[in-house]
């Protein structure tokens, strides 16, 4: 009998190594895939295991929090000091709908899990100490901030406010916000706010500041110069131009309808002050195309990878429209559309002498024990025009706000430079415009603290730069006098 | 049958008894656990465990009672069962005691049964009544041959372990499976049991009668067929399989069974056909049950693709879990007590124990623990080569193709290899029936290479092979 015994005995032999083999592949090779597959809670479990580390803003205020809950699954459940107004900052981090934004770009250094944590985590495991989770240092002012978002009340709009000397976000605010911290949990009542956010109209969870793009309307006429100027349409801001009264687009009947008066021939410097759409439609042409989207893109237009970290939406300037459409486009209608941070970063490279710089929110990434893992550098990103041409812009910005459609933004003993917009939208034109106001702050040595785009949705207005004057552009000045005033 | 070897010739040397070889790795037997136990309490409390004297203690006089009993009554017995056995016993115990610490678990049997009971202490409890067990079973059992005269009271008493659990009343269902008798508050597996017992008889008739089985054959196709009034047992074991499966919802106890009669009855008639006409008749009834029987079908499902049905099915969403805790312990394991594999929710402690070991032990622990049980495995087969008499052949080789087939069943049930049974994990899942099975088990196996292996004055007359080599067509 030992001859099938010994055949038996292979037999269970194979079924044993048929276990060993199965195991190898589950917990070798396909260990990576299971360990991290959606339905497996352990990675919510191990983000919520220990107090996540905090988003800090300017003057070392921490925005976030952390909370030991009694659940059995999740240890701790994220808070948010103030988080409608640092929303579109921090995003949300939700033991059960995912978190965004910084919260889940710097997931890794705010779990404690980043490898260059990894030396902490040895230290830790031998001085007993628990692990805990890195900080995010961002850019941000708080008192910039909140003056933008108070200034914006009730409206629906966004702010975005950068540093044109660093690139620096001071500020970005979306309205209306909603609070991050409402369905951070796992519980019945943060489905229910969840599920009111997700669907209700407002699109409250839309970050307006770096993820919706608008039409620009007339403050795209600012890079409509820069383009003039740098591809030599225009020499000097004061030499009259050669735009008719009616101006009619290139190839149709279609006139284009000025808002103000005094347009035919107007300079630069003239059609800047009241917002001339005859001229920048004319510049813009005579510019053509190619050229145009080539000075756009130097600005950051078409361009998709502009990570903040928080990657904002592509800013659009068509690259194969006909020639009527490029004119219309040249005034910031037709195709053309910018998110806020885009046309900050517009004004910022007018004011920062025709040099922009890359915009970024996280200044450093700390370790727990508040050693710096992580240090931004001020970076150049483009120069989409020259010194002296941007001076030149600046020259016909200052002009807007002293003599022109800016006045609202008009800060005593203080050279600002603005331009306003308003851009038309919907089927025919019909909705409610959009109000735009860009503007910076010189000082007296020529550099700039602060360039500012805002955009409120929804404006009542229905005159071109009246609303963008009237409606941001107060928005805008709050945001630059605190600038002014925490800097003193 | 032309190669002797040296296992079954009886030399006048006396062979090394090994008794000191099991104490040295008795010793750490019962000493690994109490570090794993050591280690568990850290982990989650940050503190020694309590019960550490009582448990460590109490391991350690278990595992000298059952040394000394071996030592006195069966003094050549293979020196690796016990200690293998113990430690896998002792890892069980430290293994239950970490999911009773379990928050998630805890919960989850307040939230269904209104109240939460600790299953280390009873098993605890369970295990000191096994080794009283296994000693009973060398003490009284002093040859296995005695067995031999209970062959067909042997198959009344399996017959009526497998029916009692589908008796109104009687039968409890858990989780689906009727597997499950309750009796005076104590729940019990008959099933682990008839295991047992079913060996018996199948060692007793299958000596008896595999002359008549083996020699009366056509030939056909290369394969000696059987004749139609020998098939009649096979067949007789095989509807009884199939009727588990249909009426208990078992498919682990009735492969088992089946599996284990056709090793026998391979083994006893050295006929390769036996296990053609087995495996053809495990696929037909496995296809037949399959195509109509639901619950075979959401457990199939569940095999080919856990994730597809993940949110759908409890089936799927049990498998996927289970392969996620394997999957998330990686190469080294999150260690003792630091895994999640409570998410897998009910039976994490009985069926699903082994994914605990996946995920806190990792592929390191999950190849040891295999090799311990491939270790008792392969001294089952040795006890059986060694076995003088084809009544010790037939029994040893049963019970330890049952066992491989268990812990290939179970093993390759939790980690996705086949459709999952409901079957426990010998000597690590939480439950009285499977550790007092169990460890009767490893009592007789012990007896039967105690037997082999003791130095006989003369070797016991085996007619019966001689016989067998005379007739055999070379």
């Amino acid at each position: 009998m030992n001859k099938p015994l010994r055949r038996i005995s292979i037999f269970c032999g194979l079924l044993v190594l048929a276990l060993l083999v199965r195991t190898n592949w589950l917990q070798y090779v396909q260990a990576e895939e299971l360990s991290t597959r959606k339905e497996n809670r352990r990675v919510q479990i191990a983000q919520y295991a220990i107090q996540r580390g905090n988003i800090i803003v300017k003057g070392g205020q921490a925005i976030t929090g952390s909370t030991a809950t009694d659940g059995s699954d999740y240890k701790y459940k994220r808070t948010y000091v103030d988080g409608a107004l640092w929303a579109p900052v921090t995003g949300y981090a939700s033991q059960a709908f995912g978190s965004t934004q910084l919260e889940a770009l710097e997931d890794k250094i705010l779990t404690g899990n980043d490898d260059r944590l990894f030396f902490d985590r040895t230290i830790g495991m031998f001085t007993g100490e628990k692990k805990a989770g890195g900080n995010v240092v961002t850019t941000l002012m708080p008192d910039v901030q909140k003056a933008a978002f108070d200034a914006l009340r009730n409206n629906k709009g966004a702010v975005a406010a950068i540093d044109p000397r660093t690139g620096a976000i001071l500020a970005l605010v979306s309205t209306p916000s909603y609070d991050p911290g409402s369905f951070a949990g796992n519980s019945k009542a943060d489905e229910k706010a969840w599920v009111e956010l997700k669907d209700g109209e407002d699109k409250k969870l839309v970050n307006r500041a770096l993820r919706e793009t608008y039409p620009p309307g007339s403050t795209f006429k600012v890079v409509t110069a820069a383009a003039a100027l740098e591809h030599g349409v225009v020499k000097d801001v004061n030499e009259p131009t050669d735009t008719p009264e009616p101006y009619i687009l290139p190839g149709t009947r279609t006139p284009m309808v000025n808002h103000a008066q005094g347009c035919e021939k107007a300079s630069l410097l003239a059609a800047m002050r009241v917002s001339c759409n005859s001229v920048f439609a004319n510049l813009g042409d005579k510019v053509g195309r190619d050229k145009m989207v080539e000075t756009a893109e130097k600005f950051g237009f078409n361009n998709d990878k502009i990570d903040t970290p928080v990657r904002a939406f592509a800013s659009v300037y068509d690259k194969t429209m006909n020639r009527d459409g490029n004119a219309q486009s040249s005034i910031g209608q037709f195709n053309t559309a910018a998110t806020p941070l885009q046309m900050a970063m517009v004004t910022a490279a007018i004011a920062n002498d025709g040099k922009l710089m890359k915009p970024y929110m996280v200044d450093e990434l700390t370790a727990p024990n508040l050693d710096v893992v992580e240090k931004h550098e001020p970076e150049e990103m483009s120069r989409p025009v020259s010194a002296a041409n941007a001076q030149k812009i600046q020259q016909t910005m200052v002009d807007v706000v002293e003599n022109g459609t800016g006045k609202p933004a008009k800060i005593k003993g203080v050279t600002v430079g603005g331009k306003t917009g308003t851009a038309q939208h919907g089927e025919g034109n019909k909705k409610r415009p959009y109000a735009w106001f860009i503007s910076y702050v010189q000082n007296p040595d020529g550099t700039s603290p602060v360039a500012v785009a805002v955009v409120i949705e929804d404006s009542s207005a229905d005159r071109e730069d009246i609303s963008g004057g009237g409606l941001a552009a107060p928005v805008a000045k709050a945001v630059m006098e605190a600038v002014l005033k925490s800097k003193i | 049958m032309s190669v002797v070897t040296n296992t079954t010739t009886i030399g006048a040397i006396e062979l090394p008894s090994r008794r000191n070889t099991e104490l040295m790795l008795l010793v750490f037997a019962v000493v690994i656990p109490i570090f794993a136990y050591a280690n568990v309490g850290l982990a989650i409390h940050g503190e020694l465990p309590p019960g550490m004297l009582a448990y460590g203690g109490g391991l350690a006089v278990l595992a000298g009672l059952a040394h000394f009993v071996v030592r006195r009554y069966a003094k050549y017995a293979d020196p690796l069962l016990l200690p293998i056995a113990t430690l896998l016993n002792g890892l069980g115990c430290v293994l239950i005691w970490r999911l009773d610490q379990s928050e998630r678990l805890q919960n989850l049997a307040k939230r269904s049964f209104g109240a939460f009971s600790e299953s280390a202490p009873r098993q605890m409890m369970y295990t000191a009544v096994a080794i009283a067990l296994f000693a009973a079973v060398l003490l009284l059992l002093k040859d296995h041959r005695t067995l031999q005269r209970f062959t067909y009271i042997s198959m009344a008493a399996a017959l009526v372990l497998l029916i009692l659990p589908v008796i109104p009343g009687l039968g409890a269902d858990v989780f689906g499976a009727k597997i499950w008798i309750s009796v005076a508050g104590f729940s019990i597996q008959p099933g682990e049991f008839a295991k047992i017992v079913i060996a018996v008889f199948f060692a007793g008739y299958l000596m008896v009668k595999r002359d008549a089985l083996a020699l009366a054959s056509r030939r056909f196709m290369g394969l000696y067929l059987p004749r139609g009034r020998d098939l009649g047992p096979i067949l007789m074991i095989w509807a009884m399989s199939l009727l588990i499966l249909v009426f208990e919802n078992d498919l682990g106890t009735s492969l088992l069974f089946f599996g284990m009669f056709v090793i026998m009855l391979y083994v006893a008639t050295e006929r390769t056909s036996w296990i053609v006409i087995g495996l053809l008749m495990s696929v037909g009834g496995a296809v037949v049950v399959g195509t109509f029987a639901s619950h075979v079908q959401a457990r199939v499902n569940a095999w080919l693709d856990p994730f597809g049905c993940y949110t759908t099915s409890g089936a799927c969403e049990q498998v996927g879990q289970s392969i996620m805790s394997f999957g998330s312990g990686g190469v080294l394991g999150t260690g003792w007590g630091q895994g999640n594999s409570d998410l897998i929710g009910f039976a994490a402690n009985s069926d699903f124990i082994f994914s605990t070991v996946g995920e806190e032990l990792g592929l390191s622990g999950v190849m040891a623990f295999l090799l311990l049980y491939g270790l008792i495995i392969e001294r089952g087969v040795r006890t059986a080569l060694a076995a003088r008499d084809p009544f010790g052949k037939l029994f040893a080789i049963g019970l330890s193709g049952a066992f491989s087939l268990q812990i290939f069943v179970v093993a390759g049930g939790v980690m996705g290899l086949i459709p999952l049974t409901g079957m426990t994990m010998p000597f690590l899942a939480s439950g009285g029936s499977s550790v007092l099975a169990n460890w009767a088990l490893i009592g007789i196996l012990i007896r039967i290479s105690d037997t082999a292996r003791r130095p006989a004055p003369a070797p016991a007359p085996s007619p019966d092979s001689e016989m067998t080599q005379v007739v055999r067509p070379s």
